[in-house]
Parts: C-alpha cells; structure tokens; sequence
C-alpha cells in the first residue's frame, strides 16, 4: 500500500496535496473498491466546497463510494478524462487518477501518511 | 392439498434432530397472545375444485375473443399471440428460475435479457435498454428519476405533452413526491388538442425532461425533431413514450433524436390480462446508462474463453448503492421480456411488418367508414397508426353503452380525462379485428339515435 | 475468437426466411403516411419458427430452476410453482379481459381481486389492502409514499428520518431514498435482534418511521418486537414491516396483531407465484387503520350491495386522501393474483400454517446439520432461513467459492454476501416444499466442501468445474459494456 509522506489523508480515504490543492482516493480506497469502472465528479470549476462535501461518486464492480472534500475552498480544476478511462483510479490513483484541484480554503482534521497507514491496519477485514 | 413432501415419520425425525418435541415448539420466539392465531378463511380446496372455481370466474366475464368485438385500446392492445410464445414461457427452466444472480448456471435467463435488450435498441434506434420495467408508466416515471440523477437535482422542471397516457401522467406525480418537481404541460394552460408546438414555449433552463408520446394518446404521430432540438438547445432531455407496434412502421424515436425512449411491450406477445403484468421498456444513449435504473446484462467471456453473459454495472442498484441509487426496482419482468423476445423472433421481419401494416390497413378502414356516419367525424387530421379520435354526435359515455349493448366495446371515453372531448371516442383497431367486426360496428352506430 | 454455445437470435437469422404468417388483409388499401414519417429500415431477425424453438430450448437447458432442483436462495423463498396455477391464470376469461372494459363485463376478474384483498387482511391482521403494486420493491416505495402522506395530512413535516437495522435488504433505503428522507442505521445486537439502546436513542420527534424486516435476514424472529414497535409509535413514527419473510408467518403471527402499520407482501414468495428468472413480481400492501385512506387509487369494493335477486356489484374505489396510482392499470391481475388466489384457495386456514411450520422446520434441521462444520453466528432457533459463515479459520475459501463448488454438486448455491453484517455470509433457506432426502443431501455436500476447503482447496477456487461455464470475467463486461447486438450484415455500421 502506497502513501506518499508529502500528502495528507482523510478518514474517509481521501489524498489532498497541500501543496498544489490536488484530491484523490488513497491506494487503499481503490484496492478495497477493487476495478472501477465509473467515475462522476459532482462539483463544477469554481464552484465553492466545504470540507465533506461529496466531490465525486465512484463505483467498482461491486461497490459504490462518494468521496468527501478533504478541504474547504474554491474548485480550480476538474480532471476531465477520468470519465473516459476510471481504471486510472485503480492503477495510479496518487497520478494520473488525481480528481480535482481546491484553492484557497483551509483544509479538514487530515492525518500524515504514517497516520493514515496506522488507520487502514486498524480496519478489519 | 399443500406441497409438503416430508412424511409424518420424517418429520419427527427430523424434529429430533433440531432438539425439540413438537413443530409448535418452532416458534417460541413469537409472542404468546398473537402467536397461532386462528384464521378465518375458506377451507382448503383441491386441485379439481380449484380448477372449477377459478374456471367459473373466469367465464363470468366477458372476454374480446369469445364474447365481445373490442376496440378498446388506451394503453393496452389486443393482438394475435402466436402459440409458440406459451410454449417457451411454460418452460420450468425459464419461469422457475430466479434472477440469474449465479451467471455460470443462469445463461438462458441471461442471454435471453441480451437478446431482449438488443431486440429493443434494434426496435427503437437507441444504443442501451435495460432488461425492463414493470410497465409503460412506471418506465416513464423512472425516466423522470434518470432526469433528475443526471441533473443531480439542480433542474427541476418537468415539461409533460397532456397528450401523454393520463394514467402515465398520475403515475408520474405518485413516484416524484419527494423531489419537490414543477410540472409544466400537464394542466389548463396547454391546450390539449394541439401539437407539440405547444410546448416548446415552456422549455427553459430549469428544465430537465420533456416528455412526449408516440403516437400521443390521441393517436396522432408527429415528427418530434423540431421539439427535441428545441429541448436541446435549454440543456434539456427528451423522453419518448413510444408504441411498439406502430414503430415497426414509423421514423424511430432514436432517429429523431430523443434522449429516453420508453413504452409499453404489452403488444408484443403479452395477454391482456386485466391490466397485468405487462412489460415496460427503457432505451436510453449510452452516455445515460449509469444514471438508468434496472437490470443491465452485458457480454464477456468464462474462464475457459467462451461468450457468455453476466448482470453488469450492478452497483448502480439499490443492493450496492442503497438510498444513492436511482431506484429501488430489483425484481423486473423478467419471463415477460423473454415472451417478448419470442414474439418478435416467432413473427420475424416480415411478420411484425405484416402486424403493423394490418394495424394500420384496418384502422385506416375503420375511420374512412366510420367518418361517412351522419354525425361522426375523425377529429384529428393529423396520420395516425392504429389508433384515432372518432367525434360522436353525442357523449361518448352513452355511445359505449348503445354499443355494449349490441356486443361491442366501443372505444375509450376521452371524456374521462379531457373535459372538451366528452363527445369522443378513442378507437384502436388491430389486426385482430375482421372487415366484419370493424362493419358491425359501423352498421350498429348507423343505427344508433343521433338526434 | 470466443468460443459460442448458443449463438444470438441476431446470428441465427438469415434474410427472407419466414416465421408466423399473418393472414391476408380484407379490407381495401389505404396510402402509408409520408415517408418522412416511415421507418427506413426494421433490423430484426428472420427466422423459422423452429429455429426460434431450438433455439429457447438450448437456452432453457442453461438454466438451473427450481423444477430442476434445489434451490436454497435465502431471502428469496424459491419454493416449488404448483402446475395448476399455470393452468388457471391463462383461462380465457382472464387472458382476454381488457383493463379498461365496463365493470359489469368483468364481475369474476373483480370478485377475485376483492376477495384476495380480504384474505390478505386475514392473514396479515391489516385493516386495509392494495393490490395495486407491481412487485415487493414496488409495494415498499408505495409504503414509504404512504408514511410520508400521512405526517404531511398532520402538517408534521420535520419527520425525515426512517430508521433501518443494518440488516436490511437495499431497498429499503433505496426506497427511503426515492423520497428524499435520510436513513439511520440501527444496529443488531449479539442476538440478532434490533438493539433497543440504539434505536431508543434514535427515536424523536424527526422519525418517520422504521424499516423492519421480521423475521430479519438473519432468520431471526425479533425477541423484543412489541419493544421496538412501542419505542417507534412512542415518538410518533410509523413501523414498516417488510414481507419478505413472511413465509415463516402464516398462521404463525398476524404482523397487523403485532403492532406494525403497513407491509408488503411478496406473492412471488410466499405465494407461489413463480419467479420466473427475475419477475414479474406481485407487491401487494397491507395497512392499519391510520393508513387506509392513503392506499393508492384505486381499490376494488361493493359499489352497489346485493339484494334479493341480484349479487353485490364490484367496482373501484378511490380512498380520501389516496397518495395516486403506483402504475397504469389494476396490479399484476392475471400472473400474480390468479395464481396466487388459486393457491391460498387450495391450502386454506391449516394448509397455510403447515406452510410456514415446514419451512421453519427445514431450515432449522439443516442448521442443525451444518452445526459444528460451519459457524452459525447468531445461533438459535432460526424461522425459515438461516446464515452461516463460508470461512474456516486459516484457509483463504470464501463464500464464494462454496457456492461455485456447490453447482458442482448440483445445487444452486445460497445466498452469498448478505446480509452485510456477516462476515462471508451465507443464506440459506430452504423452504416448505424439500423432502428430507434432498436437505440431507445438500448438507452432505456442504460438508463434503469443508473437507475439500482443507485437502483440495483449488478444486473450490477453480469451481465450478462441472457446469458448461466457468466463472465469468465481471470486469470485462463494466468495462467494456457489450450490451446489445446486432444483425450480422449491421455489425460494423451499428459497433
């Protein structure tokens, strides 16, 4: 399971760089989600979000998950070809599988990655 | 009688087994006052006095094959059922099977969806259907679901034809209480006499479906391009409630460019039945087919390289999705859409061509005699199919009665529905009715005192 | 290239062969409509008619059925379709009605469906029925549309949350959905019953009502139910009860007796109407008092009383405050309430009770069979299904691999992965209408597939490996979304 240290976490498996504003689904929120195959992001380029406001909806073969803005702020970009190719969530989620991009607000309660790791392992499965 | 097949000395061993004394001992968790209660219902029948009794109420009706000549239409048609459709769908491997959640011992079921699903993008120029709906209503109300899915509920205006089905329109408002919908179209400010043109005017940016039928209840066919652009060009979709038999013959709604195409496949190998169960359709583009609700199958292969078929994109569905899904329906119609399927694969090409001209000969006929009647008159002039408004000299209500009389069910009263047509008379005529019936009942309204 | 077993209606057919012929026409011809008004093209299949037969008949022999053999999908009660019913339901009288005709012309058609509404009632203890719904899911949203009618007639609109144990089936919260309303999960306590701390707490003045299947989907018949319904109607709430499981009830408790508002009734379960490879269904709803003038429109009753010569005449009727119609006619009349009415008619009072009294003692003797081979989570008395786990300490088979090996035996496998709760669920239900030799037989292979989970564990990961498919590729087909086919000659213009 990858969690890149430069990223912070949400509980709900979401990835959110600080740095660049970029959100996505953590290596282990698809590896649980196992092969999506549909990708629907919910919010529009400027539209305002506030932390745990549903960004996108996202379904697997068996499964079917909303995912949770990490953090407040202003929607500044959307990645449009993830409609088109959803398995890009499965195989570079940290990537090319990036979501959208928040500017200007300030972030929720996100862990570090050793955090995050620590959190996955205490879920049963 | 029951279907028990356990003996009285099974069952006790088998009793023994579990570790209590007698089968009442089974239920101890019921509470004591409410548990076993005596009910009060008629004494068990047998097989032989079953068969008489449902025998007897059946016959107590009068039926459209036996007893009565029948041009009663409004939804629900009455066409030949050729007799290798029974023979499939009383197949034990077909109607005792449940919905084919274990793919690798439910190919039939599975492949007989695929071949449904396609046999209805072929029928109706979409690119995906579903494996079906339980009617034609209650498709057209999950169109408006699908609408407001894809919208996410930021458009909320429903822009409905009043020539669309009236029972489809209530079935509409029943399914979207909780969605807090304008409805536009569906009341006193559309005239409902006129054409499609009528309700361009109401499409605007808030509006997220427009639903129109064809042919519209009236039986009136139009070519709905100019509207489906103008629905287009607000952001909005177009659903099209479509009859099926008559799109064997007409520009398919697909051509036209709708969005949903919805309907009723009643007509395509289904009894009457009194009203049900018949088998609603939905097409839809490809792009919709996340946001459709119902069964999906597609095709992939086994683990030893053969086609094959499974239920696919199930986590759209409420098992998966639960209250985020677009509908609850899981169970469809299933043995229907497989009688269907056999329908149109039995008849063929030609022989749903020959259907749907022999509907369209006969009613043509119908009208032309029927509007040589002093007094009676075809309302519309716009083409029809199979089905026409026919203007009586006086309420439709006491025409229908002056022709049960003589044997006959006249028409659908459309006074029923539409305040300025209680005069007229909704008549269908299929390939079942002869030249003789469609004369008798010319020669019994002849008769019938206009004054 | 794709190995085919049976090739498409699509493939087999081949230009200007003919099916069914339909007559000559005898009346005198009149123009087509403008042409810009016709179809140019009808691409659909040209067969012979036994082509079209050979070719159902192959498909029919991929199907495993219940008149084919044991079929313990729980939840679901696939019980065996007496052959009668198939014969009365295609009566003529019944066929050939017309939902639109006179009612006088259609007095049998509506006496059958007045008297089911009034056997229902009996067996369910609910002061009112309609008919009217297409399917159980179907009936559950007509529920749900009637909880929410009712606290908008009492001007009570801050009630929006409908409380479900986690053992509910999806549509529950789907239905709860459709309406706008949000769900609260209530969790089951350690003996499968609702957790009345958590629902207590649960419960205000923002409840719509709860959502309770009894027995749940555990098979467990709720030791508190009086407690629940009490703690829901305290706060005002309306209690839901879904039928799905009423198989294990009749003649056993009266739902109505116990407290609970409105429940649908699945026919296609509990009475035998068959299933028929995923409907059509038949979802009938049951309500108390408060809700009677709520039900859909319309309703079949007495429109005018007998009298000395002449019998009462039925009709339809339309309640007070009616929520609408759920869809374009009068209810799945000739498949579902026929043969439904043909079965409750043969069984009668003691007949129904023996109903649920074997499917209870069916699932309980096969519990007590695969007790000590497979853990039973919530272990006790079971109704009319039970759950197991299809795990074994150590191993990596899963439940899903149980239920494929188990099509190698010649079974169709349980229920996999529901209820949520369980870990590598299996549900099992048996029902009423197995002999003891086939229940046996079917533990004996479960047992048999412990073993193997241990000494032969491939033979589980690779199953089925007697069945003419193999596992399929679900990801190849979401992705890819092969979902209709074409004529041969359409092939290439239409992919």
């Amino acid at each position: 399971m990858k969690t890149p240290s430069n990223l912070k976490y949400a509980q709900s498996d979401e990835w959110f760089d600080p740095a660049s504003g970029t959100v996505g689904i953590t290596d282990y929120a698809q590896n649980q989600l196992s092969d999506i195959v549909f990708v629907e992001i919910l919010v529009e380029e400027g539209e305002a979000v506030t932390v745990g406001k549903a960004i996108a909806s996202v379904e697997s073969v068996k499964a079917s998950s909303e995912i949770y803005a990490p953090s407040a702020g202003k929607v500044s970009a959307i990645n449009k070809g993830l409609s088109e190719k959803p398995e890009v969530l499965n195989s570079d989620p940290f990537g090319e599988g990036w979501m959208i991009k928040i500017e200007g607000g300030s972030a929720g309660d996100l862990m570090d990655s050793a955090a995050y790791e620590k959190h996955c392992e205490g879920r049963a499965h | 009688m029951t279907y028990i097949p356990i003996s009285p000395n099974e069952r006790d061993e088998m009793l023994k087994t579990v570790g209590v004394k007698s089968l009442d001992d089974l239920f101890d968790a019921i509470p004591k006052k409410h548990r076993f209660p005596e009910l009060d219902l008629p004494p068990a029948l047998s097989e032989m006095e079953a068969a008489a009794l449902l025998g007897e109420m059946a016959s107590s009706n009068e039926n459209v094959r036996e007893h009565m000549i029948s041009f009663l239409g409004a939804g629900a048609y009455n066409h030949y059922i050729p007799s290798v459709v029974d023979h499939m769908l009383r197949r034990g491997e077909f109607y005792t099977a449940y919905t084919p959640y274990q793919p690798e011992i439910s190919q039939g079921t599975l492949q007989a969806i695929f071949e449904f699903q396609s046999l209805m993008t072929n029928l109706t120029g979409m690119e995906v259907s579903n494996a079906s709906h339980y009617d034609g209503a209650t498709a057209t109300a999950e169109a408006v679901n699908l609408a407001f899915a894809q919208f996410r509920g930021k458009r909320k205006k429903v822009v409905m034809s009043p020539a669309v089905h009236p029972q489809y329109r209530e079935v509409i408002r029943t399914y979207s209480q909780g969605m807090g919908l304008e409805e536009a179209g569906d009341d006193a400010s559309v005239n409902p006499e006129s054409g499609p043109e009528a309700i361009i005017p109401l499409i605007d940016e808030s509006t997220m479906l427009v639903v129109v039928q064809f042919p519209d209840f009236f039986g009136r066919i139009y070519d709905y391009t100019k509207l489906i652009e103008a629905a287009h060009a607000k952001g909005a979709l177009v659903c099209i409630v479509a009859n099926p038999t008559a799109m064997l013959m007409l520009k398919t709604p697909g051509e036209m460019g709708a969005d949903i195409v919805v309907g009723e496949a009643q007509p395509f190998g289904i009894p009457l039945w009194y009203g049900g169960p018949y088998l609603g359709f939905f097409t839809t583009k490809k792009s919709y087919v996340h946001k459709m609700a119902g069964r999906l199958v597609g095709e992939t292969l086994d683990s030893r390289g053969q086609r094959c078929y499974v239920l696919t994109l199930t986590s759209r569905e409420q098992h998966i999705k639960r209250e985020r899904a677009t509908s609850n329906i899981c169970t469809n119609q299933g043995l229907l859409a497989l009688g269907c399927s056999v329908y149109m694969s039995a008849l063929g090409k030609s022989g749903l061509n020959q259907v749907a001209s022999l509907c369209y000969q006969k009613a043509h006929y119908a009208a032309s005699e029927l509007g040589k009647i002093k007094g009676f008159k075809v309302h519309f002039k716009e083409s029809f199919f199979h089905e026409f408004t026919l203007q009586c000299p006086k309420p439709a209500s006491e025409v229908n009665q002056y022709l049960l009389e003589n044997g006959i069910f006249g028409g659908y009263d459309l006074g029923r529905d539409y305040p300025s047509l209680k005069n007229h008379l909704l008549i269908a005529v299929t390939e079942i009715n002869s030249r003789e019936e469609i004369d008798t009942l010319v020669q019994v309204l002849k008769e019938i005192d206009n004054g | 290239m794709a190995k085919i077993i049976e090739p498409t209606i699509f493939e087999l057919s081949s230009p200007g062969r003919l099916g069914v012929t339909m007559p000559a026409s005898d009346v005198p011809e009149t123009v087509l409509p403008p042409k810009e008004l016709l179809r140019s093209d009808l691409p659909l299949p040209e067969l012979a008619e036994v082509d079209v037969v050979r070719h159902y008949m192959h498909l029919s022999q991929l199907n495993y059925s219940v008149d084919g053999g044991f079929y313990p999908l729980g939840s679901c009660t696939m019980k065996y379709n007496p052959k009668i019913n198939e014969d009365t339901c295609r009566l003529p009288g019944f066929l050939y009605t017309h939902p639109m005709q006179p009612i006088e012309t259609v007095q049998g058609n509506l006496v059958l469906m007045y008297e089911m509404q009034e056997w229902l009632k009996e067996i369910s203890g609910f002061a009112g029925i309609t008919l009217q719904p297409a399917a159980g899911a179907h009936g559950e949203f007509t529920g749900v549309l009637m909880m929410a009618a009712y606290h908008k007639s009492r001007g009570d609109t801050k009630r929006t949350k409908m409380l479900i144990p986690d053992a509910a089936h999806g549509t529950n919260p789907a239905s709860v959905g459709m309406l706008g309303f949000t769900v609260v999960t209530i969790p089951s306590d350690a003996r499968g019953n609702v957790d009345l701390k958590a629902l207590e707490a649960a419960c205000d003045d923002t409840v719509v009502g709860m959502m309770l299947t009894n027995p749940n989907t555990l098979g467990m018949f709720d030791e508190n139910i009086e407690k629940v319904i009490k703690l829901v109607k305290d706060c005002g709430g309306i209690m839901y009860g879904d039928g799905a499981n009423l198989n294990a009830l009749l003649g056993i408790v009266r739902p109505g007796d116990l407290g609970f508002d409105v429940m649908h009734f699945n026919m296609h379960k509990t009475f035998a109407v068959p299933h028929g490879g995923g409907g059509p269904g038949c979802g009938p709803v049951g309500v108390s008092e408060r809700l009677v003038d709520f039900l859909p429109s319309p309703l079949v009753g007495i429109i005018e009383e007998e009298d000395e010569d002449t019998p009462p005449l039925y009709g339809f009727v339309t309640p007070k405050h009616s929520i609408g119609r759920m869809k374009a006619f009068h209810g799945h009349f000739g498949g579902g309430l026929v043969r439904s009415y043909t079965y409750i008619g043969m069984h009668g009072p003691d007949g129904l009770k023996d109903i649920s009294q074997y499917a209870v003692l069916n699932a309980n003797y096969l519990q007590a069979r695969l007790r000590g081979t497979y853990k039973i989570p919530f272990d006790r008395i079971c109704m009319h299904e039970f759950v197991m786990e299809g795990q074994f300490e150590g191993s990596d088979i899963r439940a899903l691999d149980i239920s494929k090996r188990l099509m190698d035996y010649n079974f169709h496998p349980p229920t996999n992965y529901f209820p949520l709760i369980v870990h590598e669920a299996l549900m099992i239900e048996p029902t009423e209408t197995e002999n003891k030799d086939t229940l046996d037989r079917f533990a004996d292979a479960l047992i048999k597939i412990a073993e193997e989970a241990k000494s032969q564990p491939d033979l589980l990961h690779n199953a089925p490996n007697d069945t003419q498919f193999g596992r399929m590729d679900e990801v190849k087909a979401a992705r890819e979304l092969v979902l209709c086919c074409w004529l041969p000659e359409n092939y290439e213009t239409m992919k």
